[in-house]
């Protein structure tokens, strides 16, 4: 009571300059600030936007040269010649085969790789064994090694046991090739688990596989919804190994997209090009969009050394 | 009080001790359980990472055309490489590339960062603007770029519409320009992940320090410059290095956009040794390349090593 | 006595969550203030809006008599210590006293006059050129010290400079805040969590809580007259005993078990009804300094909990449990029965409603 008191007293008597938050006006430094975002956004937004309006422009449209307008005339019918009917050569199958195929590798090689690597990092943290930090270490240098330099062997490699352009073959491939960063992801993720936990699953008489399988899996969650996102963008948006390990029969939708852009046969169709370009892109795109946070944290994690 | 406890946490250290001793013998009975597990990565390990890479070393040794051989000749295929203009182009090419890519994404990066670190609202929705084109393939950028820069039905004649007739925005028709479209397609793909590592390494900085540098009255431009920056090192690293590795690899773009032309301008390592093991038949000529690509790889490592190195002996002295 | 820093009305608002309210404070010139409450209080954040740092929703401040409501934090008069802190990495110790000045261009023999001074003050200069992880975390503070030293300001801000240290290093860095504080004659505003801190440093203690301060007054008055039941049970460690009774003149009946008579206790405010007496531990005498208290009871020991210098034990009376704190020398052990008394008069009573001395 008596603060309140003094206090209007006081106030009453210092009732001069300023008062409350300090008034915020628009400086020149915030409007600069979203000029830059908004110019920056413009970038990165301008590809797909041409990306979409070309896709729904018809090619007489297209010639008149209005890159960034909207269609006069809307048209779906790029989108289903793109799926169903583009050619590639002298198939014109569309990219409804690359599809497939892309989900049929994505589908078998995502839980391969990731399951070998989740064992690979539980191994490496709790179960070390002579040399096998030394395998880590090879494995972290192969994160680093270009492609280039093992390729050849390994095609000599899978020919010579028949798996060469088969699907088996190109899951393999991709188990390897996700394998430096996967188990690099799930080795720092059990290393920070606390070793307690390891240890009262040792007392409760569990071993290597009911650790594992009890302990361990139940509680890697998170890191996997990372691994998958990780695997599926970059398995779906790989074109080097499909283009080489994969085969005419298996090939993904990246290289037939390719195919279908580059193809010299016939006039170039840029409005069903730009679909199956969009078509191409939509899976990861929509695994992004949902992932959200989620993939940023797997760049990251991905990007993290040992 | 503390006498008494004394002789208890005396004990037991002790008796981890035992425990430790102990714990090895039941250990090596579950290794095998261990190494069971890893065979995949035993078996990617020896078997790709260090047989295949030592193989590609021999082979480039040897005559190998269509298939690999065991001909010895020596230096011959580096020899030729090193006279050949392709090559050398492609090297050039990849080293203008890279200190063009990585310079500006870091640069561009730090400061997309900045400018989201200014308690923007829509924050969100910028990061995810910034770093959808990185969920698409290089091939789709590759594409899509291409389209773009179509020197007649692209950028340049839109502008050209407008009014603005003499604009000429098509670096993919010129030998001289070529390369920097690839550039500025790279770019778009890969800035925004440097954005979000450097954006988590600016969140990453305590905010005291912040408090500090207003309290001493440095400018916000100073703060993010010559205290902020230095204190990201790990985040500029990890930037770094993951756009490091991107170039080297650079394939899938080139192919999709330029296909290595016009001519030879936009041609790469990466390219030039996919070409010599599936077109042009010569593997002896593609694993000398191969092998050549490994060595900034090597280097890179060495010099991790060596100021890891510097590291660990600056700690011991201070 | 001038006034130092004065802060008018002040409100903030996180959205819809009330930080601090309609709050005032006076500090007058060469004071040392602290601001003491649980985490959470507001003392951080009262601190932040004196220093510029956070933006206040209503209110006023005057620091040295001018109006700063809207001053950037450099132009406010103020140096400010931090918990973790805060030393730039990169800069030589050297660097990180002089970088203010330098970005604010004064003459080189200036800021090397002022270097020297703080340095010397702080006993640094050996360190000068070496960089912060090369010191220890006491040094570190001292740097941090430093670098609000160089600024030649009349205010100290320190936001709990010392949780970061170990117990021992506390203690030292404690005094060593204590002997600056003496040699400079600068105002104080110190926050802390540690009442140890509060206690042996302030001129006045002000203790908060849910963002209004509770009682301003020196150390003494905090300790023996605490205004409510929060600051009673605060500050003191065992803390005070509460015992529930109903009041009726200068009687507390308790749960009509116990009847305790307050005799000399001094109401300011009496007021019949549920009531609360609070007694500290170290006020109740046993064995035969109790026969010297206008209270006396037997009780039975439950508990003994040897501190070294003196004992801590815990029994009941009249079914509410009782602390009190004995010399070391008095033998004591569970189930024993022991003579307790206390002046009432030493204590203080609480309405239970409003929670309130009366």
């Amino acid at each position: 009571m008596t603060t309140e008191a003094i206090s209007s007293g006081l106030s009453a008597g210092a009732l001069s300059g300023p008062r409350g938050p300090k008034p915020k006006s628009l400086t020149i430094g915030r409007i600069g600030v979203y000029a830059f975002l908004i110019l920056s956004a413009l970038f990165f937004l301008m590809p797909l936007w041409v990306m979409i309006v070309t896709s729904l422009k018809t090619m007489p449209e297209i010639r008149e040269g209005h890159l960034f307008n909207w269609p006069a005339l809307l048209t779906f019918d790029p989108w289903l010649k793109a799926w169903d009917t583009a050619c590639t050569g002298r198939d014109c199958n569309g990219l409804k085969p690359g599809f497939w195929n892309s989900v049929k590798i994505t589908a078998l090689s995502v839980p391969v790789s990731i399951v070998i690597a989740m064992i690979n990092g539980y191994a490496l943290s709790f179960w070390k064994y002579k040399g096998s930090e030394f395998l880590f270490g090879v494995l972290v240098f192969g994160a680093f090694v270009p492609y280039q330099v093992v390729i050849y062997p390994l095609i000599i490699g899978l020919s010579k046991v028949g798996l060469f352009a088969t699907l088996p073959g190109i899951v393999i491939v991709h188990t390897i090739f996700g394998m430096p960063i996967l188990t690099l992801l799930y080795r720092n993720f059990f290393a920070s688990l606390p070793i307690e936990l390891f240890k009262a699953g040792r007392v409760d008489g569990a071993g290597f596989w009911g650790i594992f399988f009890r302990i361990m899996l139940p509680m890697s969650v998170p890191i996997t919804i990372v691994a998958i996102i990780l695997q599926v963008t970059g398995i779906w948006n790989d074109f080097l190994f499909g283009t080489v390990f994969a085969g005419r029969e298996n090939m993904p939708m990246t290289v037939q997209l390719n195919n279908i852009v580059t193809t010299t046969t016939g006039i170039r169709e840029y409005n069903v090009n730009m679909a199956a370009t969009i078509l191409t892109a939509a899976v990861p795109l929509v695994v992004y969009f949902i992932s959200g946070k989620w993939f940023v944290r797997g760049i990251a994690a991905g990007a993290v050394k040992g | 009080m503390t006498q008494i406890a004394e002789p208890g946490e005396r004990a037991a250290p002790g008796f981890a001790g035992t425990a430790a001793e102990r714990r090895p013998r039941t250990r090596r009975k579950f290794n095998i359980q261990s190494i069971l597990g890893t065979t995949p990565m035993i078996a990617t390990a020896v078997g790709v990472f260090i047989i295949c890479i030592i193989f590609s070393i021999i082979w480039s040794f040897t005559n190998s055309k269509l298939f690999p051989n065991f001909n010895f000749i020596g230096l011959q295929q580096y020899e030729r490489l090193w006279r050949t203009d392709r090559w050398i182009i492609s090297v050039q090419n990849l080293f203008v590339f890279g200190v063009l890519s990585l310079g500006v994404s870091m640069v561009f990066g730090y400061l997309l960062a900045v400018f989201m670190d200014q308690r923007i609202k829509q924050e969100d929705l910028f990061r995810s603007i910034f770093l959808y084109p990185f969920a698409m393939s290089l091939v789709v950028t590759g594409l899509v770029w291409q389209w773009m820069f179509d020197p007649n039905l692209g950028i340049q004649s839109a502008v050209r519409q407008l009014g603005w007739t003499n604009f000429e925005f098509a670096p993919l028709v010129k030998q001289e320009t070529a390369l920097y479209g690839l550039v500025l397609g790279g770019l778009w793909n890969g800035v925004g992940v440097t954005m979000a590592i450097m954006l988590a390494g600016l969140r990453g900085v305590d905010s005291e320090i912040w408090k500090a540098a207003k309290v001493d009255g440095i400018p916000t431009w100073k703060t993010y410059l010559f205290i902020v920056l230095p204190m990201m090192k790990g985040a500029i690293a990890t930037a770094f290095i993951l756009q490091c590795t991107g170039v080297v690899k650079v394939f899938d773009i080139v192919i999709a956009m330029t296909q290595g032309g016009p001519g030879v301008s936009t041609q790469m390592p990466a390219v030039y040794v996919i070409q010599h093991i599936t077109d042009r038949v010569n593997v002896g000529q593609g694993m000398a390349a191969a092998t050549m690509m490994l060595v900034p790889v090597m280097v890179l490592i060495a010099v991790q090593y060596l100021l890891r190195w510097n590291a660990n002996r600056k700690a011991g002295r201070a | 006595m001038t006034t130092s820093v004065s802060i008018k009305d002040l409100s903030l608002n996180f959205g819809n969550v009330k930080v601090l309210e309609s709050l005032d404070l006076e500090v007058a010139q060469g004071e040392f203030i602290v601001l003491l409450g649980p985490s959470g209080c507001g003392k951080s954040t009262l601190l932040n809006c004196i220093a510029g740092l956070l933006d206040v929703s209503d209110g006023q401040i005057f620091i040295s008599g001018k109006n700063v409501t809207w001053d950037e934090p450099k132009d406010r008069g103020i140096g400010m210590v931090f918990q973790s802190y805060a030393l730039y990495p990169q800069m030589t110790v050297e660097k990180n006293l002089s970088f203010g000045l330098r970005v604010a261009r004064m003459p080189k023999a200036e800021i090397e006059a002022r270097v020297k001074r703080a340095s010397e003050i702080l006993q640094i200069e050996p360190l000068l050129q070496r960089k912060p992880v090369e010191l220890s975390g006491g040094q570190r503070q001292r740097v941090a010290i430093g670098r609000a030293l160089v600024r030649d300001v009349d205010v100290f801000l320190f936001d709990e400079p010392l949780s970061n240290l170990d117990a021992k290093l506390r203690n030292d860095l404690r005094i060593e805040i204590k002997r600056l504080h003496a040699r400079l004659k600068n105002t104080m505003i110190y926050v802390t969590h540690d009442q140890i801190e509060a206690m042996t440093l302030a001129d006045r203690i002000a203790i908060m809580k849910n963002g209004v301060i509770q009682q301003l007054a020196d150390p003494h008055t905090i300790y023996n007259k605490p205004v409510n039941l929060f600051v009673a049970g605060f500050i003191g460690s065992p803390s005070m005993n509460f015992i529930k009774g109903d009041l009726s003149g200068t009687t507390l009946s308790v749960d009509g078990q116990a009847n305790i008579p307050l005799g000399n206790y001094q109401f300011a405010n009496q007021t019949n009804g549920a009531s609360i007496l609070g007694i500290r531990p170290e006020h109740i005498a046993v064995g035969e300094e109790a026969k010297k208290m206008p209270v006396q009871m037997e009780s039975e020991i439950e508990i003994v909990e040897p501190m070294g210098a003196d004992t801590v034990a815990w029994t009941k009376i009249a079914g509410q449990s009782l602390t009190f704190r004995a010399a070391a020398e008095v033998h004591l052990e569970p189930g024993q029965k022991v003579l307790i008394g206390f002046d009432p008069g030493r204590g203080s009573v609480f309405n239970a409603a409003s929670g309130n001395r009366i």
